[in-house]
């Protein structure tokens, strides 16, 4: 790990003031992702603003009847939350397939939408990774690509998100709240949040240097079933080879964002017209223009199928 | 053993006489505490930290992870390293009653937590229930996962208590009970590689979990 200096910040506004006048500066909250790159020296901050003073560990309702999830709000808080367990499902649900309890204890709101991939040639610093080293190629284009995504992929790059909880943020339609390094504040579309690889993969979201997450508002409960189910070669502890979250109304209307299959959690909405007509009419449209690999082809049956599977399980529910 | 005094080290005394001598050397005592580190020159940092309710003053590295802290600066080696990348659970601690990954956290950010080793839960004159069921049900082999699959046990039960579900839990809504299908699931990050898991889910499931 390269040496740092590290600083508490005791306000939003202190923290991006940090980070705007320190050069290489990170902010660190549970860390579980930062320090492991930290160590594999794919992360080289210079200074870390430890932000878990910052009092951002509330839920709160909002005016509009949804949630404010503060940043620091951790994983396994959010996901027992009396309020997000009745109203909002498939977050808990999602939340609860990811990682481990301890690591859920640690992991924080913002944090889990800032994690990076988990591609293995992003993490082996012998190999060509144009996430890690702009430029330097891609190991996992021709390489192993099992896991990786088949869909929104460029020929820079081919990584999945690996976040559980933004693909049922996703499907939830959630806002992220930021403060800038001049303490003016936005609101993005959680659609907008994290972005496409392109020819530069290397940056991820909308978020500009040394812009801090401040909460992630949900929008007021929309009913229907909600399911989250997680697809992966063990019952627990891994990452997703597919995802799928739904929302389904009782007239069979409803949402679908899917994980594991894009450099960000998966939604078309136009395809969500399909519902009604079942999965492969969805999972048609919602993944058109699937470029996969001889090994990762399978994702877009196991995809649809999944769909259909929960699907299924909704009008049993319902 | 060489019973000679002044010889009579055991491996654990020389792992501790060898991590104290790599922190003389690489600590300069002249350090500003969280000052930007010089070319070459590691930052360090005055830190405090409550362990097994004491207090103890410790001057890292702002690298120094809580693990090694624990083991190479405080001495208690209960807390195992094995991956050193969050994946297996063997330095699974308790960080102001919570389960945590002391590998994945900076001894730094840990200031004015409480936190609880091994050999804080118990004694060997004086278990821990959990350890007194860990013996009982033999669950372990090799023993070196086995501080941290006690500490997550404890924690588990914690969590079960407090009402938290889990990915098996059927209904969001209902209280979580401490059924083996529970307890395998919340366990799922400390990993055994002797595979004693039938005997660990049995030792966890034969300690009573509900105070009321």
């Amino acid at each position: 790990m390269k040496s740092f200096s590290y600083e508490r910040a005791g306000t939003a506004t202190e923290a991006v003031s940090a980070a705007a006048r320190t050069p290489g500066a990170k902010f660190i909250a549970g860390g579980t992702n930062l320090l492991d790159l930290m160590k594999n020296e794919i992360e080289t901050p210079m200074h870390l603003i430890d932000v878990n003073g910052l009092a951002l560990d509330k839920i709160e309702a909002t005016t509009e009847g949804g949630l404010r999830i503060g940043a620091l709000v951790r994983n396994t808080d959010l996901a027992a939350d009396p309020r997000v367990r009745r109203d909002y499902g498939v977050l808990s649900r999602a939340l609860l397939a990811g990682a481990s309890g301890q690591l859920r204890n640690a992991a924080t709101t913002g944090g889990n939408l800032m994690q990076r991939t988990r591609c293995p040639y992003f993490y082996d610093t012998n190999q060509p990774c144009n996430k890690r080293v702009a430029g330097s190629g891609c190991g996992a284009i021709g390489g192993f690509s099992r896991g990786h995504a088949v869909i929104g992929v460029s020929d820079a790059c081919i990584a999945t998100h690996p976040s559980d909880m933004a693909v049922a943020m996703r499907a939830l339609d959630a806002t992220v709240e930021t403060m800038r390094p001049n303490g003016s504040t936005r609101a993005i579309p959680i659609a907008e949040f994290h972005r496409l690889p392109g020819d530069t993969p290397q940056i991820e979201t909308v978020l500009a240097a040394g812009e801090l997450i401040t909460a992630v508002t949900l929008p007021k409960p929309v009913g229907g079933t909600q399911i989250y189910r997680k697809v992966r070669d063990r019952a627990s502890y891994a990452f997703a080879l597919v995802s799928v979250a739904v929302i389904v109304q009782r007239d069979g209307s409803g949402r679908v964002a899917l994980g594991g299959v894009a450099h960000k959690p998966w939604r078309v909405e136009a395809a969500e017209g399909q519902m009604p007509r079942g999965a492969e009419a969805v999972a048609a449209q919602l993944l058109m223009g699937a470029r996969t690999t001889p090994e990762n082809a399978f994702k877009v049956p196991l995809a649809e199928r999944t769909l259909a599977a929960v699907l299924a399980e909704a009008k049993g529910d319902a | 053993m060489n019973d000679s005094g002044d010889v009579n080290l055991t491996r654990r005394d020389l792992l501790i006489a060898g991590a104290t001598s790599v922190v003389a050397v690489t600590l300069p005592s002249t350090m500003a505490a969280t000052g930007p580190p010089a070319a070459g020159v590691p930052a360090v940092s005055n830190v405090t930290l409550q362990v097994n309710g004491d207090t103890r003053q410790l001057r890292l590295d702002t690298r120094t992870t809580l693990l090694d802290a624990l083991r190479e600066h405080l001495h208690l080696t209960g807390s195992k390293k094995g991956c050193d990348h969050g994946q297996c659970g063997a330095c699974t601690v308790i960080v102001d009653g919570r389960r945590a990954l002391s590998c994945l956290t900076l001894a730094v950010m840990q200031e004015g937590r409480a936190i609880t080793t091994i050999e804080g839960l118990g004694t060997p004159e004086n278990l821990h229930p959990m350890q007194a069921s860990f013996v009982k049900h033999d669950g372990y082999q090799c023993g070196y996962c086995t501080p941290g699959q006690i500490c997550s046990a404890v924690a588990v039960l914690g969590e079960i208590e407090a009402g938290i579900p889990s990915l098996v839990s059927a209904d969001l809504t209902a209280r979580p009970q401490a059924t083996p299908e529970e307890i395998r699931e919340r366990m799922s990050g400390n990993i055994c590689r002797c595979g004693a898991y039938s005997n660990i889910v049995d030792a966890i499931t034969d300690v009573p979990w509900r105070s009321a």
